[in-house]
């Protein structure tokens, strides 16, 4: 009987294991689609600020209001408790995020605001990419010394 | 008998004596910096270049504040926690009672002005390659620097590593002031920065069980020394990035595909932001010329 209850005890927290672990799957890719968004658009910025890309308003405007978009996307959906590196697969989200949410967010409004003002760099020209960029870099790099883990 | 015992009695002592003396602590000679003024202003790129407030500012200082160098933080290995000390202008609590010969052969040898060996935590081994001129600007600079009476904590270290006179046989086997990589004139100044003052080897290349480098892997990766995840290859078997690449990495934080800097290394590119473009590509072009492992 002892013996029943604790296979079934076992079945059943392997089972919440894996259900949790499915549940995180969606917010996880979600955070990484964000960085990757992210990504794609500063490196056409980065490009324009180099001179390896020419600059048009259309597109850094176009880069620039990407960036905000994202930056409006609603963070607490994206992180439930226990989806950090620990307690899922896939992620170098520390968990420190989740002990210091005030901070974090901070951190992502801080992002927030940089990238308004890549919106209004990217309307003036070419010349005024590059210092935006420098924010928005500044902006990442305080969020990813934090709160990211080492990759493998 | 008796007689070969006291032989071996007599090997066994000198045996002692010849280890006490090849571990003893080697500090500098008291005159050793003697005429050298230092320059301040020279000095704080020194101070930059050499990420000294990555490690010895409060943990998480922010800003301004990473300029009063209290310590405190963590550092965690395989031999115990190391605990960066107070090495602010505070004659107490922190270095401002120290002579620059004593800082001299704190910062390039790795022995206190009380003549006991450093631990390694603290990059003297890079460290060792610094010009005289470069030691005595960077004495001069923080000593502008505010003091801080925040007392420096005990490193937590256990037996055996916490008998600091084992650092001599290590120093013995591992402590070299000669350059990893022959270099022509024009890559001496990234050689001078990368293996001297941003001490990059400390965490790119991989260590012995004994904590000493493997030079056969000169900046060719390593696990994390904290335990997690790795640091990165710069060497061209893995790292593919152009010199302009680089160097737009070091200023920015940015990589080739738009990824952002983190961990420890984001300090890093904090201090070489702050750096010259000549000094950022001199890196850059230093890490392009290194071999494949």
């Amino acid at each position: 009987m002892k013996k029943t209850f604790a296979a079934l005890a076992a079945v059943a927290t392997l089972a919440s294991t894996a259900a949790v672990a499915q549940d995180f799957k969606a917010p996880i890719q979600a955070r990484q689609g964000e960085m990757r968004i992210l990504g794609m658009n500063l490196g056409i910025l980065g490009g324009m600020a180099k001179g390896e890309v020419p600059y048009t308003v259309e597109a850094a405007s176009a880069a620039a209001n990407s960036i905000v978009g994202v930056t409006m996307i609603h963070q607490a959906t994206l992180f439930p408790a226990g989806s950090d590196e620990m307690g899922a697969d896939g992620t170098r989200a520390k968990a420190e995020i989740w002990d210091k949410m005030d901070d974090y967010m901070a951190k992502w409004d801080a992002l927030g605001a940089a990238a308004a003002e890549m919106q209004t760099a990217a309307a003036t020209g070419q010349e005024a990419i590059g210092p935006a960029l420098g924010k928005i870099g500044g902006a990442c790099k305080s969020c990813h010394e934090a709160y990211r883990a080492p990759q493998n | 008998m008796a007689r070969i015992l006291k032989y071996l009695v007599a090997v066994a002592v000198l045996a002692i004596a010849a280890g006490l003396w090849l571990t003893r602590a080697q500090p500098l000679p008291d005159d050793a910096l003697a005429g050298l003024s230092g320059e301040a202003t020279h000095g704080k790129q020194v101070f930059t270049a050499a990420g000294c407030a990555s490690c010895h500012a409060a943990p998480e200082a922010k800003g301004a504040d990473k300029l009063t160098l209290s310590g405190g933080q963590r550092f965690a290995s395989d031999f115990g926690t190391f605990i960066a000390p107070n090495i602010s202008p505070d004659p107490t609590q922190g270095i401002g009672g120290w002579t620059l010969a004593q800082f001299a052969s704190a910062v390039t040898r790795g022995v206190s002005p009380e003549g006991q060996h450093l631990y390694p935590a603290f990059p003297y081994t890079s460290y060792v390659r610094m010009t005289d001129q470069d030691v005595a600007d960077l004495w001069a600079y923080m000593q502008t620097l505010p003091a801080s009476d925040v007392a420096s904590l005990p490193h937590e270290v256990g037996f055996p590593f916490n008998i600091r006179r084992s650092l001599g046989g290590w120093k013995l086997l591992f402590f070299r002031d000669a350059w990893v990589m022959d270099v022509p004139p024009e890559l001496e100044r990234g050689r001078y920065l990368v293996e001297a003052l941003a001490h990059c080897g400390e965490c790119h290349t991989p260590r012995n069980a004994l904590g000493g480098p493997d030079l056969s892997r000169w900046l060719a990766g390593a696990p994390n020394p904290s335990g997690q995840g790795t640091i990165p290859a710069l060497t061209p078997d893995k790292l593919d990035w152009s010199a302009a690449d680089i160097a737009y990495y070091l200023e920015s934080g940015f990589t080739p595909e738009f990824d952002s800097v983190g961990g420890h290394m984001a300090a890093v590119v904090e201090n070489f932001a702050q750096l010259s473009a000549e000094d950022r590509a001199a890196v850059a072009a230093y890490v392009k010329a290194l071999p494949a492992p």
